[in-house]
């Protein structure tokens, strides 16, 4: 994930208790606290989506300022979590992410 | 075929950067030939996409053809173009009266009749409109075409309520407008199967906006400014109107991510000047009262 041009740092994150199972992140980026918001941040989306009749996500997307934070729910309920620049090409880092949670599972 | 539309599809074929597209359209429209009229059309915009009245003929067809949201689009674009359009502001007209905002569908009605005052029909589709009778007005309107809309089925909804998303499609089942405790200011969200979902759904996204802007803020990213996610069959973009409003657009996975986001700032861009009306309003009544 990482080697995609534009992506900072990347992590995989147990959707069920916001623990990290696997980082690469830069020194300034405190993971575990990033772990927990995203799995919150999926929980709470995961359950908005059902509730709205439109299934569960597959891939989403936090469009920021200075960047952007970009997540692919795996069928294990690991998180594959990427940071990215604002001019990162997201299709191309949403494809990756894709093929990280196949390999996650 | 015609003898005219011959003739026109003629012309065209042997000058393809002739205008008579817009007569040609407008008459396959007329004859209910949809699709050929919707075809004309926009290969009249390939080629001319800067003429005000390509972009009307476009919404016209889509209007018959009952894509509201792209005819919407389509005048919209006609009146940046040419912001006194006589056909762009009846559209507009009619698409406010179809969401039952009356007030913005007189307003935009008599902006053409301050355009042309004396176009025949303006002034009997404004009374036609404020005295609520459909059929004729959207007749008055020039939209008596194959597929002239039917009344609502449904009472309107409160005006308040059903003035925050006029003109936008899926207004009443895939737009809705929260305050930060979850508490829904406008809009509404129906599921594939036409169940209201909006209270559920609302509840859920109660304090996404503080998670995004935490989570943003901790990753050094600067301040969030939407959400986009996809779902097995639909999906949504959430955004903030203030800082205390959040957004929620909903869409079949044929409406791509990147139109969906287009779509949200348009919404965001309604939902922020009701937010600015309703604010005004209460001002008003507080220095009264």
């Amino acid at each position: 994930m990482t080697r995609v041009r534009g992506v900072r740092g990347a992590l995989l994150v147990s959707t069920a208790d916001g623990l990290v199972v696997a980082e690469q992140l830069m020194e300034d980026v405190k993971g575990a606290a990033l772990a927990a918001l995203a799995a919150s941040l999926a929980n709470r989306l995961g359950r908005a989506m059902t509730a709205a009749g439109i299934g569960a996500s597959v891939f989403w997307h936090l469009q920021c300022s200075e960047g952007a934070l970009l997540v692919v729910p795996a069928p294990s309920g690991v998180l594959v979590v990427a940071i990215a620049e604002p001019e990162v090409n997201v299709g191309l880092a949403r494809l990756e992410l894709l093929r990280a949670a196949e390999l996650v599972g | 075929m015609s003898d005219d539309v011959k003739s026109l599809s003629a012309e065209l074929a042997q000058d393809p950067q002739s205008l008579v597209f817009l007569r040609l359209g407008e008459m396959l429209r007329q004859r209910g030939q949809l699709d050929a009229a919707h075809r004309v059309a926009v290969n009249g915009l390939e080629r001319h996409p800067h003429l005000a009245d390509a972009h009307d003929l476009l919404a016209r067809v889509l209007a018959d053809k009952r894509d509201y949201e792209r005819a919407f689009d389509e005048w919209d674009m006609t009146l940046r173009i040419a912001p006194s359009h006589i056909g762009a502001l009846k559209g507009l007209a009619f698409l406010y009266f179809k969401v039952g905002d009356v007030a913005q569908a007189v307003a935009h009605l008599e902006a053409a009749q301050r355009e042309a005052p004396d176009e025949p029909g303006l002034a009997q589709a404004v009374s036609l409109v404020r005295g609520g009778n459909p059929a004729a007005a959207a007749r008055g309107l020039g939209f008596e075409g194959t597929a002239a809309p039917p009344p609502p089925a449904a009472p309107p909804a409160p005006l308040e309520d059903a003035r925050v998303f006029a003109g936008l499609e899926g207004a009443q089942e895939g737009l809705l407008l929260l305050d930060a405790s979850g508490q829904v200011l406008g809009g509404a969200l129906r599921d594939p199967s036409g169940k209201d979902v909006t209270a559920p759904v609302a509840a859920y996204l109660a304090g996404v906006s503080q998670e995004a802007a935490r989570t943003a803020k901790l990753v050094g990213l600067g301040s969030w400014t939407g959400l986009a996610a996809e779902g097995g069959v639909g999906h949504v973009y959430v955004t903030q109107v203030t800082p205390q409003t959040l957004l929620l657009v909903v869409r079949d996975r044929a409406i791509p991510m990147g139109r969906l986001a287009i779509i949200a700032q348009r919404a965001a861009q309604a939902a922020a000047r009701w937010l600015e009306r309703l604010a005004r309003r209460r001002a008003r009544a507080s220095s009264i009262s």
